[in-house]
C-alpha cells in the first residue's frame, strides 16, 4: 500500500516538473514547482516513515477500546486556528483598506481586489473547511466506534487540503481567479480538489462501513451530506476549458444568465452544505456530548435533515433578485428561500432544546455558552435571510452593505463560535489534558467577540440601509438626491466601526490560541487550578 | 410501513436518497434556462468581444473588480436614471463567466462605456482620488507600465469558441494582429477589422501610443460596456418573460 502511494507522489513531482517546464505564464511555473515540492515532501515523508518502521496501528488499545487516530485531529487543530487567524487578519486588513484606501499600496499584490477571495478562501475554506474535515474525522470515529480508516489516505486529505488552500491563496495574490465568488480557484486547482475530496468521501464512509453501531449516528448524516453535495457543486460550476494545458488562464463552460444561477446555485449551497450543513454536524455532536444531555428530539433531526438539503438547494435565485435572470427563477428561489426559515429553526431548536434539564451549564461552563451563543446567532442569521430574499426587501438590500453584515452575523456568530466551541472542547480531549489551561481566558475570549460582532453587524445594518436608501433618494424636483459618491463618503464612519469590530474579533482568536497553546503543553493557570470544567472524557491523563 | 431507520442503517442508501434529494432543485431551476428560447432577448448588435476588449476583460477578472462593481442595471427608477437601461440577459451572453456582481462599494459598471474620457480613465486607475476624492478604490499604476502580454490571443478566442461564443475562423486568425491594431486608427487593416467588430472604438487609450499597455485593454473593454445593443429596435413586448 506505501509502494501505491509512493508510485503516486512520482507521478505528481512528474507532472509537477512539466507544468513548470512547459508554463505560458510564470503563475503555472511557480504553482509546478510547488506542486513538486510538495510532492518530493510527500515521498520524503513516506519513506521516512517506513525506516521509522512504524507498522499499521492496531484498532484496539491495550484495554480493549477503540484505538482513535487522533494524530490527525491533532494536525487538524493546529491547521484550522493557524487558518482562522489568517483569515481573520486578511479580513481586518481589507476592512481597513475600504475606511483608508492608502493601505492598497497601489501595488498588484495587495489591492482590495486580490485581497478579498484571499479572506473569504482563508476563513470559509482553510478555517472552515480544516475544522469540518477535522470534527468530521472526530465525530465519524468515535459514534461509530470505530479506528478512521486507512493510514496513509487521511494524511493525503490533511496535506492535500492544504495544498489545495495554498495555490488557490498565492494565485489569488498573483491575479489568478476565475472571479466566481467562493469558487475563484482556477481549473488546475480545482482537479486537484475534487481528487482530495474524493478521498475525503472514501475515507469518511470507510469508516462509516467498519461502525460498531448499528445506526449511523445523525452528525454523520450532516457530514455526509455537506461531503457529496460541495462534490457535486463544485464539479458543476466549475466545469471550464483551460486556454492551454499549461496555463492558469481558463473560460468558462457557461455564459451570462446560465453563468449566474450557476454560481449561485453554487454560492448560496456553498453556504447551505460548507457553512450550515457541516456545522450541523459539530452541532449534532458536540452540543449533546458538552453540555451530556440526548439531542431534544430525535424525530425533529429527521425532519431537520431532509427539509434542509432539500429545501437549501433552491434558494440561490434570491442572489439574482431584479437582474436578467427570468423572473419565473426569482420567484422560485425567493419562494424556497422563506421555507426554508422553517427547517432552519427546526434544527436551531432541535440543537437549544438539548440544553433541557442542563442550562445551568451556561453559567458554569463558558464553552458552552460559545456553543450556544453560536446555535442563537444561527436562529439570527437564518431569519434575517428569507427576509432579505424578499424581492421587496432584496431590492434595498442587495449591493449593499447589508448583505455583508448578514453574511458575518452567520460566519462570524454561527459559524467561527461552533468552531471555537469545538476547538475548546477538544483540544483537552485530544492532547489528553484535564482541563483546557483557563476558562477565564475562554470566558474573555467570548465577551471581547461578541462585541465585536455586534459592533460589526450593526454598524453594517446601518452603512447597508443608510447606503440603499441614499441611492433611491429624490429631491424635491423629482432628481436623484446623491451622486454615487457621496453615498461612498457617508460610509466612512461605518467602515471604521466594522474595522474596529473585526480587530475585537481577532485579538478574541489571538487569546484562544495562546489558551490552547497552553493547554497543549498541559499547563493550568493557577489561580484557577480548583475550578476548572474538568475534561469529561479524561482517563490517565496527567 | 416504511421507517427511518433503514436509511440510518445503509450509507449507500443514504447518499443515494442525499444526491436524489439535493439534485432536485438545481435541475428544476437551471435546466430550463438552457432550452427555453425566453431566456435570452433577441437584440440586434450584440458581438464577441475584439481581441483587445476580451484581453481587458481579463484583465478585470484578474484584479478582482467584480468584488466591489456590478454590471447589472437593475429595472429600477433610481438604477435607470443614475445608469440608464436595464441590463438584457443578451448584453452578457458572451460571458465566460458572468461578470454580474454581488456588491456596489463602487458603481454599476454596466453601462460606462463613453461616458467618461479615455484621459479620466487613465487619470482615475492611476489614482482614484484625483478625480474622485470621496472614493476608496486602489490604485492601479502599475497598469499604465505593463505591456499587455498574451501568451496567445488566438487560443483565448478558440477557447471561447469552443464554450460557445460564435468566434469565425476569420477572427481566430486574425487575432493577434487585431490586438495589435485597435489602438492605431492609421493601421492597414483597420477596415478589416471593423467588419469583424462593428462599433468596435480604435484609438490609443492610455495616451502612450509607444506601448500597448494593459491599460489600453483594460480601458477599451470599459468603453465597450454597455455600447452593443442597438435599443432603438429593441422591442420590450416581445421580450416579456
Amino acid at each position: 500500500m506505501n509502494l501505491l502511494w509512493l508510485a503516486f507522489t512520482i507521478v505528481g513531482v512528474l507532472l509537477g516538473v512539466i507544468l513548470s517546464a512547459k508554463a505560458v505564464d510564470p503563475t503555472m511555473m511557480l504553482h509546478g514547482m510547488v506542486f513538486s515540492i510538495a510532492a518530493v515532501l510527500s515521498a520524503f515523508a513516506l519513506i521516512a516513515r517506513n525506516y521509522r518502521n512504524i507498522s499499521t496501528p492496531s484498532l484496539a488499545d491495550a484495554n480493549g477500546s477503540v484505538n482513535y487516530n487522533t494524530e490527525i485531529i491533532k494536525a487538524g487543530i493546529i491547521a484550522s486556528t493557524f487558518w482562522g487567524v489568517v483569515g481573520f487578519s486578511v479580513g481586518l486588513v481589507i476592512a481597513l483598506q475600504l475606511a483608508f484606501p492608502v493601505l492598497n499600496f497601489d501595488l498588484p499584490w495587495t489591492n482590495f481586489g486580490r485581497l478579498r477571495p484571499l479572506h473569504t478562501s482563508a476563513v470559509i475554506f482553510a478555517f472552515g473547511g480544516n475544522i469540518l474535515i477535522m470534527t468530521s474525522f472526530h465525530v465519524v470515529q468515535r459514534t461509530c466506534r470505530a479506528r478512521l480508516a486507512g493510514d496513509i489516505a487521511p494524511w493525503f486529505v490533511f496535506w492535500g487540503y492544504q495544498l489545495f488552500i495554498v495555490l488557490a491563496a498565492t494565485g489569488y495574490v498573483l491575479g489568478v481567479t476565475q472571479s466566481k465568488e467562493y469558487a475563484e480557484p482556477e481549473w488546475y486547482v480545482d482537479i486537484w480538489l475534487t481528487l482530495v475530496w474524493v478521498v475525503y468521501l472514501l475515507v469518511f464512509l470507510a469508516t462509516i462501513w467498519k461502525r460498531q453501531e448499528k445506526h449511523i449516528y445523525v452528525a454523520n448524516w450532516f457530514y455526509l451530506a455537506f461531503i457529496v453535495t460541495i462534490a457535486m457543486l463544485h464539479i458543476v460550476n466549475n466545469l471550464s476549458v483551460p486556454v492551454s494545458l499549461t496555463g492558469v488562464k481558463s473560460y468558462s463552460l457557461f455564459a451570462g444568465v446560465q453563468s449566474a444561477l450557476t454560481q449561485w446555485w453554487y454560492g448560496h449551497n456553498a453556504v447551505g452544505f460548507f457553512l450550515t450543513a457541516g456545522f450541523l454536524g459539530i452541532m449534532y455532536y458536540f452540543i449533546p456530548k458538552r453540555v451530556n444531555r440526548p439531542v431534544y428530539s430525535y424525530r425533529l433531526s429527521i425532519i431537520h435533515f431532509w427539509s434542509l438539503i432539500f429545501l437549501y438547494i433552491w434558494a440561490g435565485p434570491h442572489h439574482l433578485h431584479y437582474t436578467a435572470l427570468p423572473d419565473w427563477a426569482q420567484t422560485l428561489g425567493m419562494t424556497f428561500s422563506i421555507m426554508l426559515w422553517m427547517p432552519s429553526w427546526g434544527g436551531m431548536i432541535n440543537g437549544l432544546m438539548t440544553l433541557s434539564g442542563a442550562w445551568d451549564k451556561l453559567r458554569t461552563d463558558p464553552v458552552v455558552r460559545f456553543l450556544v451563543t453560536s446555535v442563537a446567532f444561527y436562529g439570527m442569521s437564518t431569519f434575517e435571510g428569507p427576509l432579505m430574499s424578499i424581492k421587496a426587501v432584496n431590492a434595498l438590500s442587495h449591493y449593499t452593505d447589508w448583505t455583508i453584515g448578514h453574511v458575518h452575523s452567520g460566519a462570524l456568530g454561527w459559524v467561527a463560535y461552533i468552531s471555537f466551541g469545538a476547538l475548546y472542547f477538544l483540544t483537552p480531549v485530544v492532547w489528553k489534558r484535564k482541563s483546557l489551561y483557563s476558562d477565564a481566558l475562554v470566558n474573555l475570549h467570548f465577551w471581547i467577540s461578541t462585541v465585536g460582532i455586534l459592533l460589526y453587524i450593526t454598524a453594517m445594518w446601518v452603512s447597508g440601509i443608510l447606503q440603499g436608501l441614499m441611492w433611491r433618494a429624490y429631491d424635491a424636483f423629482g432628481f436623484l438626491e446623491y451622486s454615487f459618491s457621496e453615498t461612498v463618503e457617508a460610509m466612512h464612519p461605518f467602515y471604521v466601526i466594522r474595522a474596529g469590530g473585526g480587530a475585537l474579533f481577532l485579538i478574541g482568536a489571538l487569546i484562544m490560541v495562546y489558551n490552547l497553546w497552553r493547554t497543549v503543553r498541559g499547563d493550568v493557570r493557577a489561580k484557577e487550578a480548583g475550578s476548572l470544567v474538568p475534561n469529561m472524557e479524561f482517563a490517565g491523563a496527567r | 410501513m416504511f421507517s427511518h431507520k433503514k436509511i440510518e442503517k445503509n450509507s449507500i442508501l443514504m447518499l443515494v436518497l442525499v444526491l436524489i434529494v439535493v439534485s432536485i432543485g438545481g435541475l428544476i431551476e437551471i435546466a430550463p434556462l438552457f432550452y427555453l428560447e425566453s431566456t435570452i432577448e433577441k437584440v440586434k448588435g450584440m458581438r464577441p468581444y475584439s481581441p483587445l476588449e476580451l484581453a481587458g476583460r481579463d484583465i478585470y477578472i484578474r484584479e478582482g473588480c467584480y468584488n466591489c462593481h456590478s454590471q447589472m442595471v437593475r429595472p429600477l427608477r433610481d438604477e435607470a436614471e443614475r445608469y440608464g437601461h436595464y441590463s438584457l440577459a443578451a448584453e452578457s451572453m458572451y460571458d465566460h463567466p458572468f461578470q454580474w456582481g454581488s456588491k456596489r462599494t463602487g458603481p454599476d459598471l454596466a453601462r460606462v462605456g463613453g461616458r467618461y474620457s479615455d484621459e479620466w480613465h487613465v487619470t482615475h486607475l492611476n489614482n482614484p482620488r484625483d478625480v474622485v476624492p470621496e472614493s476608496v478604490m486602489p490604485g492601479y499604476p502599475f497598469l499604465g507600465k505593463t505591456s499587455l502580454q498574451v501568451p496567445n490571443i488566438a487560443d483565448n478566442l478558440k477557447t471561447n469558441k469552443i464554450v460557445g461564443v460564435p468566434y469565425t475562423d476569420d477572427m481566430i486568425e486574425n487575432a493577434k494582429l487585431d490586438l495589435a491594431i485597435q489602438t492605431n486608427p492609421d493601421a492597414d487593416e483597420i477596415d478589416a477589422f471593423m467588419e469583424r467588430y462593428p462599433k468596435a472604438q480604435v484609438r490609443d487609450f492610455d495616451g502612450n501610443p509607444a506601448m500597448l499597455s494593459e491599460l489600453d485593454a483594460l480601458i477599451a473593454y470599459l468603453q465597450m460596456m454597455g455600447t452593443l445593443v442597438d435599443f432603438t429596435s429593441y422591442d420590450v413586448d416581445a421580450n416579456k418573460r
